[in-house]
């Protein structure tokens, strides 16, 4: 079998999560694995597939958002509200299934609905406006409250008092309080297809003849229209795309934190910030970087823990070190120099 | 993107030894206490066999001060207890976590400090955090005492306990206040939309409000995003002709709120919940402001009786501030689980397991006398039975209503 | 009467968002980097007016020179380690991330120095305001000094701009970096001159702040300065009177709508209008239309 560069750049990083899991299963398996750890490999995966999703429209798309949580937020809650309200009717397959079905549904739809307004802008307008729209869901889930008696759905914006419900009702998302008592379906096997389904449908479009007019649009939008390229539904196909892979991040946090609550810790602009600092680290356009730079830096601040009070601010110039190192053009001059030197900068210089 | 191939693949490797390091670090930890512990046999086992007490709480972010709080008076609470000998002869080691008031990262907490050997969980300090980490308490049915988790599904499991009064309890206790003392006829709320602790209150108060010899005139919100400017929600309050303004918040936010009614000319009674205990010690909070507000709480740090002087005077001189409610709620909770360690004559070398079975029954038996109540019972639903006291502030301090 | 008198919170809530958006807007429009820790400087700004005040017993005069001061010198330092490494890299949003990392590395050494309970800000203006009305309007002293000091900033940073050889140097870089090199000015020490600028203005614009909102904590800066970011994109960001319409704007469109629409959702309904707006000018009210050319 034959396969072209990319193909074999793609079934790298298929590999690359594969291995990442089977070590991780065999460390477990055999009790090397502390809870500690444990508990970090969920939101790895969860974290890993956003920050695919947030690539998709930052690196591939190339537009700005900083509130893409606001997607994984929409996500998060459709699920979570549609397994509270069938947890005892559905068999948990079947249910996490349709719940996934559902959370990337409601992203999707909602993602078309926000990239109508925010395709139009641009630049710093853009990412300003994907802001706002992230404050806006979150603030408007924050003043919902649904509930559910013998009469049917009950909704208000105001307080759980207005929804006049019967004594036996359920109160399913109780405003600030969110939903709590989720089940708790989500597992590291779970999460790691999902994270290999969104890499296969993210890598699979870029190399893809619309991936590449997407990419021809994000390159030269002007050009592209002039070849005939439709700009605005290849900009709205990578938005919802991205949209809709947060929302299957936003399942599975829902779904592995008992409590949701649309606050500012999770579905913020400093959470969605958080994601595009993977993302950029990760390296723009470069899906694996991604996948990679989400579990090492979810991974830091936690393995960080023994400093304790120093933790953050560690994490804050671990981050602006790497930053530099990575990106900064006078050190990558003489990285290149030093590798130049050893010896690997023959290879390099071909391949490049 | 070649370029970065070389560092991705460095990343990755580091991430691979990581968590290997991670992974091994604690299993040759457990397997290194093991030998020792047999090699030292079972005399000397009892020298070294130590009753491990871990708190979660926001150490950073913007709730911070809470966290700290907890974290600092449990911390202080174990070393007294050290000092004085320990809990039934055996030491205590204590451990602390940051979750950031992020309910996965105080999940994350909790698996840390499992790794430690940890056998009592103080915490978490937040309601939302609390009642996820429960979930994961309950599996390994460790016993958990949250000081200061408020929230009514902290406590739905068996194995977990409060110090702190419910919501819903303080809702209806400010409700039955007012009205019992006919402290108003038009009351106006300003509550935190975004906080799970008083929305709960909100909620309860309004609710119970009903039929009461006042009405509620105005009822405003505001979110932890919009929490600068206050004119609006005390604009409204005085508009409709409040006589008392129910603060059913944290004394952060209340600080502004008096500052800024003070600044509009506007001077109801303000009456808080044990969320505004602290108000008084803000750093350069002029008190004036303060004073004639209201508020329940269970714990005032100028009391005078023993046990208050000294967790003040201690927590002053080893953390440079003036404990609030939360610190005290903590503190009794590390000598709460000391008492029900006691009470059933429980040893370090058992399981988490059959120790919590244990605490479950011991802290339906026991009494209690802390900072925040002399008499403290709890039901085996794993709420507390103890008498909320309202305070009023005159010349800067706190001077019991009744 | 009362729209009056919410129409002056909405006022005195805007005047503090321009004179932060100033701040942010002088920094994008010359250095064309967010600078995401402006927020930041602004509460490091305030915790040093409060120790300066608190250690001279209560001469604030002297804590706000200070402030400017220092703060100048964190802004000239924080440009210099960690955002001029990175100019010129393959992209903007490289810089944006270690702004964001200056701004963790701020708040928790402010965490680490001063602990995270809110210390009670004592106002460094004393005047009282006056009342209208018979005592039925009241316009404070800081809101009339804030909205004062934003005109005098704004005008002096106009005529700095356009009239001086430093001010017109900074257009340049603004304009094209290369060819103000090549025309021999020294592309680097502009910028830094911006920071020096900018961060000065955050020290100001700090302790109006903290004065007319009394309440410090390491995280004090962060939520006003999102908001001033989101009043300076209002106003089309990069423009100096497009930051101080935007900011009042912003802040009598909060109050307004936190009184008579709902106070619960005031974030989502501000947050709706500056969708709306853009989506009518989408470079903002005073911002500059960019024609692009193939």
């Amino acid at each position: 079998m034959k396969l072209n560069k990319k193909s074999k750049d793609n079934y790298i990083t298929y590999a690359i999560v594969m291995v990442a899991y089977l070590i991780f299963q065999i460390l477990s398996a055999t009790g090397n694995l502390s809870s500690h750890m444990t508990g970090l490999l969920v939101p790895m995966t969860y974290y890993a597939v956003i920050a695919v999703a947030l690539n998709l429209c930052v690196g591939i798309l190339g537009e700005l958002s900083i509130g893409h949580c606001g997607f994984m937020c929409i996500g998060a809650f459709s699920s979570a509200f549609f397994s509270k309200l069938t947890e005892n009717v559905l068999a948990w397959p079947i249910r996490f299934f349709l719940a996934f079905v559902i959370g990337i549904a409601f992203a999707a739809l909602f993602g078309f609905l926000i990239g109508i307004p925010v395709l139009r802008l641009k630049g710093d307008y853009l990412a300003i406006v994907t802001l706002a729209f992230g404050e806006i869901i979150k603030n408007v889930i924050n003043a919902f409250y649904i509930g559910v008696d013998g009469n049917g759905v009950h909704f208000s914006m105001k307080n759980s008092m207005e929804l006049n419900m019967e004594p036996d009702g359920n109160l399913i998302i109780n405003g600030a309080m969110g939903i709590t008592g989720t089940p708790h379906n989500s597992n590291f096997t779970i999460g790691i297809i999902v994270l290999l389904l969104s890499l296969f449908v993210v890598q699979n479009l870029i190399n893809s003849r619309d991936g590449r007019a997407i990419m021809a649009v994000r390159d030269n939008y002007i050009a592209a229209e002039a070849t005939g390229i439709n700009v605005t539904r290849y900009k709205m196909m990578a938005f919802v795309l991205s949209a809709a892979i947060a929302g299957a991040a936003g399942v599975l946090f829902s779904h592995n934190i008992t409590t949701l609550t649309a606050s500012s810790q999770y579905f913020g602009y400093n959470a969605s910030i958080m994601i595009l600092v993977y993302v950029v680290l990760g390296g723009i356009g470069n899906i694996r970087g991604s996948v990679i730079a989400a579990c090492v830096l979810y991974l830091l601040p936690e393995l960080l823990r023994g400093f304790s009070t120093y933790r953050m601010l560690i994490y804050s110039i671990v981050l602006i070190v790497m930053m530099i190192v990575n990106w900064s053009p006078r050190v990558i001059e003489k990285r290149e120099k030093l590798a130049a030197k050893i010896g690997f900068g023959s290879r390099k210089k071909i391949a490049r | 993107m070649k370029k970065y191939r070389k560092v991705i693949s460095a990343l990755v490797a580091g991430v691979m030894t990581a968590s290997m390091l991670a992974g091994c670090g604690s299993s040759a930890d457990n397997s290194q206490t093991a030998t020792t512990e047999q090699a030292e046999g079972e005399q000397a086992a009892a020298d070294t066999l130590t009753f491990k007490i871990g708190a979660i709480g926001p150490l950073t972010g913007g709730a911070a001060a809470y966290g700290n709080a907890v974290c600092n008076a449990a911390e202080l609470a174990v070393s007294e207890i050290n000092a004085n000998g320990g809990i039934n002869g055996y030491q205590v080691e204590y451990s602390k976590e940051d979750d950031e008031l992020n309910a996965e990262k105080s999940v994350n907490a909790y698996n840390t400090l499992k790794d430690w050997g940890m056998q009592f969980l103080v915490g978490s300090t937040t309601s939302a955090c609390s009642i996820a980490v429960s979930e994961y308490t309950k599996n390994d049915n460790m016993f958990q005492l949250t000081p200061s988790g408020s929230a009514v599904d902290c406590v739905k499991y068996d194995n977990v306990f409060r110090v702190c009064f419910s919501d819903p309890n303080q809702g209806i206790a400010s409700a039955q206040y007012i009205s019992d003392h006919n402290l108003a006829t038009k009351v106006g709320i300003i509550y935190d939309s975004s906080d799970v602790y008083s929305n709960g209150i909100y909620q309860k108060f309004t609710e119970e409000s009903a039929g009461k010899n006042y009405e509620i005139v105005s009822a405003e919100a505001f979110t932890q995003d919009n929490n600068t400017d206050f004119s609006v929600q005390l604009q409204k309050a005085k508009d409709a002709g409040a006589d008392l303004v129910f603060l059913p918040i944290y004394y952060k936010d209340a600080s502004l709120i008096l500052t800024q009614a003070n600044t509009m000319g506007y001077s109801p009674v303000f009456f808080g919940v044990d969320g505004m205990d602290g108000i008084l010690t803000v750093d350069n909070f002029d008190t004036a402001l303060a004073e004639g507000v209201m508020l329940l709480t269970p714990f005032a740090a100028d009391a005078t009786d023993d046990l208050t002087v000294n967790f003040v005077s201690q927590y002053q001189a080893k953390y440079g501030e003036v404990p609030n409610q939360f610190a005290a709620d903590a503190y009794d909770a590390v000598y709460i689980i000391k008492q029900a360690i006691e009470a059933k004559n429980l040893t370090p070398d058992m399981s988490v397991s059959d120790l919590c079975e244990s605490m479950k029954t011991a802290m339906t038996e026991i009494e209690a006398t802390g900072l925040t109540s002399s008499k403290m019972t709890w039901e085996a639903s794993g709420e507390p039975n103890k008498e909320p006291k309202a305070v009023v502030i005159q010349n800067g301090a706190y001077v019991s209503a009744q | 009467m009362s729209f009056l008198t919410y129409l002056i919170s909405g006022l005195s809530l805007g005047s503090i968002y321009a004179i932060i958006a100033l701040g942010y807007t002088m920094v994008y429009g010359i250095a064309k980097m967010l600078n995401f820790a402006h927020g930041d400087f602004i509460m490091v700004g305030c915790y040093i007016i409060f120790s300066v005040t608190g250690a001279l017993s209560g001469n604030s005069a002297i804590g706000i020179i200070a402030a400017i001061v220092l703060c100048t010198l964190l802004g000239i330092t924080t440009e210099f380690v960690a955002y001029r490494p990175l100019r010129g890299a393959a992209s903007p949003l490289a810089v944006l991330i270690t702004a964001i990392g200056v701004s963790y590395f701020l708040e928790n050494v402010a965490l680490l120095i001063f602990g995270a309970d809110i210390k009670s800000f004592s106002s460094v203006i004393k005047w009282e305001g006056f009342t209208l009305a018979d005592g039925q309007l009241r316009i404070q002293g800081v809101t009339i000094v804030t909205i004062l000091v934003s005109v005098v900033v704004l005008v002096v940073l106009q005529l700095f701009i356009k009239k001086t050889k430093q001010g017109q140097a900074m257009l340049a870089a603004s304009e094209d970096k290369g060819a103000a090199a090549l025309m021999g000015i020294n592309v680097n020490r502009t910028i830094m001159l911006t920071f020096a600028i900018g961060s000065a203005l955050a020290a100001i614009a700090g302790a109006l702040l903290c004065s007319a909102y009394p309440s410090l904590s390491p995280y004090t800066g962060a939520m006003p300065g999102i908001k001033a970011f989101v009043a300076a994109v209002l106003g089309g960001i990069g423009s100096i009177p497009g930051a101080m319409i935007g900011g009042l704007m912003l802040g009598i469109i909060e109050i307004l709508s936190k009184t008579y629409i709902s106070s619960q959702l005031s974030d989502a309904i501000v947050f709706g209008i500056l969708v709306i707006v853009l989506l009518v000018k989408p470079t903002g009210i005073l911002g500059k239309v960019i024609q692009e050319k193939v």
